[in-house]
């Protein structure tokens, strides 16, 4: 399993995934857009070069987060699929992801509802050699 | 927590541990006992914490919880101790809600509402890939941040009486205005346009008055139609909140973790990032205005088109638009003395009673007309503004239903169908770019807008004036 959402009243709390924490920032990413449509069937017709850097995984993973509502909101771009990768050095966390999707969106049901990414209960934790990352968005 | 019932409708929790002051909930009853089912007390007492807080910090009853602040969450802080937190002012900065009035009655549109609403869809972009249908440049947006609805009004989008109908006549004064790239890059493609979750565009006629002189002087008669716009900032204000998160994390350092919770990150009002993030929330609650006065002219040419008729002629009036995610600076009474304060309402509409002076001529003799929109397919209502809500909620109330039962659960237990077959039932013609969206938004995950209103009513914190009810809804 990628990701889960868990229910909460006025948000969408998800849970995602992975054997690292890439992975798991990669399938967050998924998570978060599933909340608007079905990354399955979004067509990896546009390549898209994504780097971050910040102080703190969780910041890394906001920011990671963050940079796909500004491609949504001012390109319309949708991901099909992530791959990132995270380098450590000392207090700083470096991101750097060759995401696939579309900026057509005309083909697709989509629903732009999240405005947000939040620090709500947001946590990364190695729990039974599973990275998960807990996120809240707000919608 | 020691909760205390000062009377049927409010409540109030005690100082404890690191409160300032003590929290004084509004709702009645059946209220509380839904607001006590999610962390909305716990964040709100957070909030009592706050450096330079006054007096009392409250929620409205149609409180739930949020980040930092609950939504429903009013503060006001001191203007030299004080701070200001994007948290208690929410993403979508200046969502807000307006009443257009018309001189129509129920019976004359029916026949041409489904063909309004399909030109309405139209006409008003709402979701995706249907971004705002004029693009904009970077000069023009920065006029926009400046001017909010003025902008819109010096193009031709609207009438010049409609800017004494806004709060602050739909603009800010910014200076320095420093808006980050991707805030911009937000906005760029959004300007007019409604967006998408709650945010929703009705036709709507007026079911009942309640008070006959304050409905008299805002134009409103029963069995009238009117149409009512929900909408925000889009994804300029939740960038420019997300932004100054950021900023203020970093600036806190190794006080960050002093905070009861992350979210309720602040700047000191009088510091350099303060001011900043004051004068960038200004531009944005300007950029809402300009995108609900675009969204107005859009109606009323919709209207003028399918009726035949000028929206003169139609008297299409801007009854009145309100602000529930803001800060602002005003004066209030603390402690016996005038003064000047940064109110957050976050979630919460302001309730002025005919004596502020922020009130336009128009209804200074009657007071600020307060909207306050149900969810899909259900009432909404007119208020007015009181002189009491100035002593029991620095001049604010409640702003709308509050959810009461997450997406995902309303994905599980309802299908699109089933909530479209009971919208129409009704008679509520209901155009959406998304089936998925209007389950989520269905009637029964909200609280009860009717035991809403009478709170506020009871609480004399907003006085009923009407109650509209929706024939057309138009959902982002």
């Amino acid at each position: 399993m990628r990701f889960k959402f868990i229910p909460h009243t006025a948000d969408v709390r998800f849970e995602a995934y992975g054997s690292t924490y890439s992975e798991t920032f990669s399938n967050a990413v998924l998570a978060m857009f599933n909340i608007m449509t079905d990354t399955e069937k979004i067509k990896s017709v546009v390549d898209k070069y994504i780097s971050v850097s910040s102080e703190s995984l969780e910041s890394l993973l906001y920011d990671f987060l963050e940079e796909f509502l500004v491609l949504f909101d001012s390109e319309g771009f949708v991901p099909h699929s992530v791959s990132a990768k995270i380098e450590n050095s000392g207090d700083n966390y470096t991101l750097k992801a060759k995401v696939s999707g579309d900026t057509d969106l005309s083909k697709y049901e989509i629903k732009p509802d999240v405005k947000a990414v939040t620090y709500n209960e947001m946590s990364i934790k190695k729990i039974d050699g599973v990275w998960v990352a807990h996120v809240i968005c707000d919608v | 927590m020691k909760l205390t019932r000062l009377n049927d409708y409010s409540w109030k929790i005690e100082k404890e541990g690191a409160m300032q002051v003590p929290v004084i909930i509004y709702a009645s009853d059946i209220l509380m006992d839904k607001i006590k089912l999610d962390k909305s007390l716990n964040q709100i007492m957070n909030v009592a914490q706050l450096p330079g807080i006054q007096k009392q910090a409250m929620i409205m009853p149609d409180a739930h919880e949020g980040y930092g602040f609950p939504i429903g969450g009013v503060a006001a802080f001191d203007l030299d101790e004080g701070v200001i937190s994007p948290g208690g002012i929410g993403y979508d900065i200046n969502c807000g809600v307006r009443l257009v009035r018309t001189s129509l009655e129920k019976d004359k549109i029916k026949k041409a509402l489904p063909e309004l609403l399909n030109l309405m869809y139209t006409e008003v972009p709402s979701g995706v890939g249907r971004a705002g249908s004029l693009r904009v440049n970077k000069n023009t947006l920065m006029d926009v941040l400046h001017d909010g609805a003025k902008w819109a009004v010096d193009n031709n989008y609207g009438f010049k009486k409609d800017l004494e109908r806004h709060e602050d006549n739909g603009k800010i004064d910014v200076t320095d205005l420093n808006i980050s790239d991707n805030a911009m890059k937000r906005g760029l493609p959004q300007l007019g346009s409604l967006g998408s979750g709650n945010h929703f565009l009705e036709v709507q006629y007026v079911e009942e008055i309640y008070d006959k002189k304050a409905a008299e002087a805002f134009g409103i008669f029963k069995g009238q139609i009117c149409v009512m716009i929900h909408c925000g900032s889009r994804g300029l204000g939740h960038q420019v909140c997300s932004d100054y998160i950021r900023e203020m994390e970093r600036t806190l350092g190794s006080d960050l973790s002093k905070l009861p919770d992350r979210q309720l990150v602040y700047a000191p009002i009088k510091s350099e990032l303060g001011e900043r993030y004051f004068n960038s929330m200004s531009a944005a609650a300007n950029y809402a205005w300009a995108n609900r006065q675009m969204i107005t002219h859009w109606v009323r040419e919709s209207f003028s088109r399918i009726l035949k008729m000028s929206p003169e002629d139609l008297e299409m009036d801007l009854v009145y638009d309100v602000t529930h995610n803001i800060a602002k600076m005003e004066k209030h009474q603390i402690d016996g003395k005038t003064k000047k304060v940064c109110v957050h309402r976050k979630g919460a509409t302001r309730s002025f009673g005919p004596s502020r002076e922020e009130i336009s001529s128009i209804y200074r003799k009657t007071g600020q007309p307060v909207i306050i929109p149900g969810s899909m397919g259900t009432s909404s209502y007119l208020l007015v503004g009181t002189d009491s809500a100035e002593e029991a909620s620095f001049g604010s109330t409640a702003h709308g239903a509050g959810r009461v039962m997450s997406r995902s659960a309303a994905i599980n237990k309802f299908t699109g169908d089933q909530i479209k077959k009971q919208i129409e039932s009704q008679g509520i013609l209901l155009k959406t770019a998304s089936w998925k969206g209007v389950v989520e938004e269905a009637p029964q995950v909200y609280k009860d807008i009717d035991e809403v209103v009478n709170v506020s009513n009871n609480a004399g914190i907003g006085k009923l004036v009407a109650k509209l009810k929706p024939m057309g809804v138009i959902k982002g």
